[in-house]
């Protein structure tokens, strides 16, 4: 006699909410992060205009609406927004992973892939090394703590300091594009979650995906890539 | 050919299994796959040794039935069923991996098969329409737009084989799931319990404890009848509509 278990005594607790509602979580933050993405991209570039205009654009930034708004009012709106958002991304992506371990317990002998590509199955670990990153870009750019300019040191100087030592240049360009691979299967996922994609769309849809990002980490690479040859000082 | 069989041998549930290698000489190109195993199988009875369980019905590709982790690729990865891959498939002296589905929603029962209920359960949560039986109503009266019905018809070659889990990084079981819904949805006999249907069904597929799913692709590159990722899509716009108009699962 056989007796098999039902999936149904065993309610995980993971099932609580419903799995596309997590994913609709991870899409919509996820879009909210995309678009800060392009603007803190396109702010990058100022640096291009020289050092004034990066420190100018910095101060802008801090100023924004004075005297009307009290200072900092943008950045801590967006401050405040991204920290939801990446909070909200990490909780949806963590107990989906959870989620999927749960229904696998014992894995294959042999698995092959039919179609899956670098990008879609990077998106896990590869998330965690990009959040290890913002953690370590906060400390170098923002506050400054691991950069090796000078204390009280303006944006630029910041700039200069970490993309002139190759290791560092480095491990942003690493954690670049493994955020491009991040954003190139995210993009996709997202128009499939929120259930706007379809046959005829597919191939629109992954093309631009892929420009999006590869044309969003161009913008974000060309700064360090500068500045490390030595074209922008 | 000559073939080398790794077959996934558990006695039941309760143990746990392991690969067991066999040696098969003389098999036909020609045969399937199951026939293949059928050989096996024939020479394990006769050597006094337990024949290896796996699950078949038809062995004409339609019932859904048969379904095996081949060298890690559901039905061995050429858009058929199991039953439908035959021997020339291989080549002379290949070593053949054979594993069953691995989900814990789809428990071992022995070797090869498994318990695939989980998905007879999420039909019942909202795979069907509520309608009188009686005579077929006149087809002409419902007219149902070309577009419609072929994408309905696509979705609804599904048949349950459990291939888009097995293969599924995630182990979900979306791409069944939204097969059922694409197809009982884009009909007009399907439009009174659309809502109910998509977030009753997601709901008991959670429940059996299948992964989320993330969009990979993989369901859809294994599923014997190429059911498109588009269904995944079609799910998800359902769901999302169900959950503004404030549609709740039933308890």
């Amino acid at each position: 006699m056989t007796v098999t278990t039902s999936g149904q005594r065993r309610t995980p607790k993971v099932a609580k909410t419903n799995s596309v509602v997590k994913k609709v979580v991870m899409a919509v933050s996820g879009i909210i992060m995309i678009l800060y993405l392009i603007a803190h991209m396109i702010g990058n570039l100022h640096a291009f205009q020289g050092a004034q205009a990066y420190n100018d654009y910095a101060t802008w930034l801090r100023t924004f609406g004075e005297p009307a708004l009290p200072k900092r009012t943008i950045l801590t709106v967006i401050e405040v927004v991204l920290t939801v958002s990446v909070l909200a991304h990490m909780w949806a992506a963590f107990s989906l992973w959870y989620q999927a371990k749960r229904a696998r317990p014992v894995g294959y002998v042999t698995k092959k892939a039919m179609a899956q590509s670098y990008a879609s199955r990077t998106m896990r670990w590869g998330g965690v090394i990009i959040l290890a990153f913002i953690v370590y870009h906060l400390l170098d750019m923002t506050t400054g703590t691991v950069n090796l300019a000078a204390d009280k040191s303006e944006p630029f100087d910041r700039l200069v300091a970490s993309f002139t030592n190759p290791w560092v240049t480095a491990f942003y360009v690493i954690a670049l594009v493994l955020l491009g691979m991040h954003l190139r299967h995210g993009i996709w996922s997202a128009t499939q979650t929120l259930g706007q994609s379809n046959r005829r769309r597919e191939r629109t849809v992954n093309a631009a995906a892929t420009s999006l990002s590869v044309l969003l980490i161009a913008g974000f690479l060309v700064v360090p890539l500068a500045i490390a040859i030595g074209a922008l000082r | 050919m000559r073939l080398t069989l790794r077959i996934w041998r558990q006695k039941d549930p309760s143990v746990k299994g392991t690969m067991v290698t066999y040696k098969l000489d003389d098999i036909s190109p020609d045969m399937s796959f199951l026939e293949m195993l059928d050989v096996l199988n024939e020479r394990l009875i006769m050597d006094g040794d337990d024949p290896v369980a796996f699950d078949h019905d038809c062995r004409e590709g339609i019932c859904g039935m048969c379904g095996v982790m081949i060298n890690g690729k559901a039905h061995g990865g050429e858009h058929t069923t199991t039953c439908q891959l035959h021997m020339r498939s291989f080549k002379d002296g290949d070593t053949i991996d054979v594993e069953p589905w691995r989900a814990s929603p789809f428990p071992v029962i022995k070797d090869l098969a498994v318990d695939r209920r989980a998905f007879d359960r999420i039909i019942q949560a909202g795979g069907y329409i509520s309608v009188p039986t009686g005579t077929a109503p006149e087809a002409h009266s419902t007219p149902v737009p070309k577009k419609d019905s072929d994408a309905a018809f696509d979705a609804a070659t599904c048949i349950g084989c459990g291939a888009c889990v097995a293969a599924c990084p995630n182990a979900s079981s979306m791409l069944f799931t939204a097969a059922k819904v694409t197809h009982l949805g884009l009909l007009p006999q399907g439009q009174p319990e659309r809502y109910d249907r998509v977030v009753n069904m997601v709901t008991q597929q959670d429940l059996e404890g299948f992964g989320g799913c993330t969009n990979i692709g993989e369901c859809s590159a294994s599923c014997p009848k190429g059911i498109s990722m588009e269904t995944i899509s079609r799910l998800n716009h359902d769901l999302l509509g169900a959950l503004r108009a404030g549609v709740k699962p039933k308890s």
